[in-house]
């Protein structure tokens, strides 16, 4: 319930963002510098005279469009490679699962990160890398979905009629692996959050000025013992939109497997 | 009457393996199976839970590979026919599976589960799709406005429709009934025995048909073959089988029958459960549980006797 909500307003916050911000995210204002949280300034400004609260509001924008390219990207790559492997078995399966076990051999931020200094900072480059770390999930869920289906009756009774296994796959199979994938991806959104603000720290993701929530954090660094507000607001907003997302992938699995349901 | 099937020494083996390591064991759930299916007859395949039955059937129609022995349909080798070249005997050779609540996919319409076939081997028109389900349906006792329900809509008997409708739709020579009815009630059974006999007239096909009931095997079937472990037991014409058993568990079979109300006393049910199929009994493979069983029976496999033109039985002392 709170995690629906949290969600919602994340999302509102997003959509309207160029209403509820009172100023300009990106251009600097320099005699307004360092100045803390008011009236006039929220969430205070930066050492460029920035307005955090404008500053995290946009980056609430960031933040959807990296979740969803990454829940885009990973879902897919993550399905389709899963379902392949399930399906057929044997040595595609070997193969496929031991190049995934490889990406799952290392711990998910050392290796965006590793991946983003590959490919270069930015963010597209950070979308990538993290959706090249998360479809591993993802695969795994597949697989262990397409075994099961695939020896089901109902995909026997599609072989006899002919079908190849290509359509069987994409048009038997695959749907039947959606939903579970879906909920699955759901609940990876609050490390998506995480793992890309981690990267914008690091100054691996978003490249200045971009607000990224991350990268605000980053900002603050050096400011923090003086002017604390420039990293504690977009880091409270880090900290509750992941603990939305989290408590809303719990709900969805509750009301999905019954077992937990009283 | 020509033979429309023709298997020869079929094998099927799945293998186990306990750990990569181990030496893998293998489950002779087909071995060394040959018989011929004529055209035009109701074949019945029998035997107990785990004789290999369903096994041998879906091997026939290549949803298993078989791993030896060859497999001749009207003439023509299949057992290696590549997928490419196998799709036009697919729609020659259909199937309809034993527990119909698990034989429909449960997100697609009745129209495209019905429809997959047609798409795949006819190029037809969306509307001539529809008059051929529509027609299909009308046939196995539906309606046309069951087209736009899901499976989970109708009951087992409906579902069973379904699947028969789904088989028919692409017009096949040859269908596999592996248990048609052994999931749905009595009463519905019946019915659907009797629409089964009634369309095998309508569109002249023949059957192999599987089952555990022998009174089902005694309404439908025209030849019967008893399967144990894997192995045909013994095989012959519905009479050859019911008048004229000769092998000791075609015996015990027939005496477990319950029937009602002759006062018949069952006198010998095999003894103990089915053998492990990964390690069958030396000799001949009934020979633990068998009334008669001797020496020779653990020491060597029996020959098949034919004891009348097309009666043939697999047992020392059948002669």
């Amino acid at each position: 319930m709170i995690g629906t909500f949290i969600v919602i307003g994340f999302i509102l916050i997003a959509i309207f963002a160029p209403i509820l911000a009172p100023y300009d995210p990106i251009k600097p204002n320099l005699p307004q510098r360092l100045k803390p949280p008011s009236s006039q300034h929220l969430f205070g400004t930066d050492q460029f005279g920035r307005d955090i609260f404008s500053r995290v509001i946009h980056g609430a924008r960031i933040e959807v469009w990296i979740i969803f390219l990454v829940t885009v990207i990973s879902g897919t790559i993550g399905t389709a490679i899963g379902i392949t492997a399930g399906y057929f078995g044997g040595a595609v399966d070997e193969i496929l699962m031991r190049i995934t076990d490889i990406f799952l051999a290392f711990p998910r931020l050392i290796l965006a990160m590793a991946l983003s200094a590959m490919l270069g900072r930015g963010l597209t480059n950070a979308i990538l890398a993290i959706s090249l770390v998360e479809w591993t999930v993802v695969a795994r869920l597949a697989r262990a979905e397409a075994m099961k289906i695939k020896s089901q009756p109902y995909i026997e009774a599609v072989k006899a009629v002919g079908a190849s296994n290509l359509r069987i796959l994409l048009f038997h199979v695959l749907p039947m692996c959606l939903s579970p994938v879906l909920v699955q991806l759901t609940l990876r959104m609050g490390t998506i959050i995480l793992t890309a603000a981690g990267l914008g720290f690091l100054g691996l993701g978003a490249q200045p000025p971009t607000p990224e929530w991350g990268a605000i954090v980053s900002d603050g660094r050096s400011y923090l013992v003086q002017q604390w507000w420039i990293s504690t607001f977009p880091g409270l907003f880090i900290a509750v939109v992941v603990l939305g997302f989290n408590l809303l992938g719990d709900g969805i699995r509750d009301i999905l497997d019954p077992r937990l349901r009283r | 009457m020509g033979i429309l099937i023709d298997v020869k020494n079929l094998k099927k083996y799945f293998e186990i393996r306990r750990s990569l390591l181990s030496k893998p064991t293998y489950v002779r759930a087909v071995e060394d199976v040959t018989f011929q299916i004529p055209e035009g007859s109701i074949y019945a395949i029998v035997g107990e839970s785990g004789s290999g039955k369903s096994t041998l059937g879906r091997t026939i129609l290549r949803l298993i590979e078989p791993t030896s022995g060859t497999i001749i349909y009207n003439g023509q080798e299949i057992t290696r026919l590549d997928n490419k070249r196998m799709i036009e005997y697919r729609r020659q050779m259909q199937i309809v599976q034993q527990d119909p609540y698990n034989s429909l996919h449960p997100r697609k319409l009745v129209k495209e589960i019905i429809g997959e076939g047609l798409k795949i081997h006819f190029k037809m028109r969306p509307d001539e799709i529809y008059l051929r389900i529509k027609e299909i349906l009308e046939m196995v006792g539906l309606r046309e406005e069951h087209m736009f329900r899901y499976p989970h809509e109708f009951s087992g008997g409906q579902r069973q429709r379904i699947a028969i409708a789904r088989a028919l739709v692409l017009r096949p020579k040859f269908l596999v009934l592996d248990e048609p009815t052994s999931a749905l009630d009595v009463s519905v059974q019946a019915r659907v025995l009797a629409l089964l006999k009634e369309l095998r007239e309508r569109f002249s096909l023949t059957y192999m048909f599987i089952t555990h009931n022998l009174a089902v095997v005694d309404y439908m079937a025209t030849q019967v073959a008893v399967m144990y472990l894997g192995k045909i037991m013994e095989l012959g014409s519905k009479d050859d089988i019911f008048q004229r058993a000769a092998h000791p568990y075609t015996l015990a079979l027939l005496d477990c029958v319950p029937s009602v109300g002759t006062g018949r006393k069952i006198r010998s049910v095999p003894r103990g459960e089915i053998p492990n199929p990964a390690k069958p009994p030396s000799g001949c493979v009934f020979h633990t549980r068998c009334p008669k069983a001797q020496k020779i029976c653990q020491e060597k496999e029996p020959e098949f006797y034919e004891l009348s033109p097309g009666h043939f039985c697999k047992c020392h002392f059948c002669k």
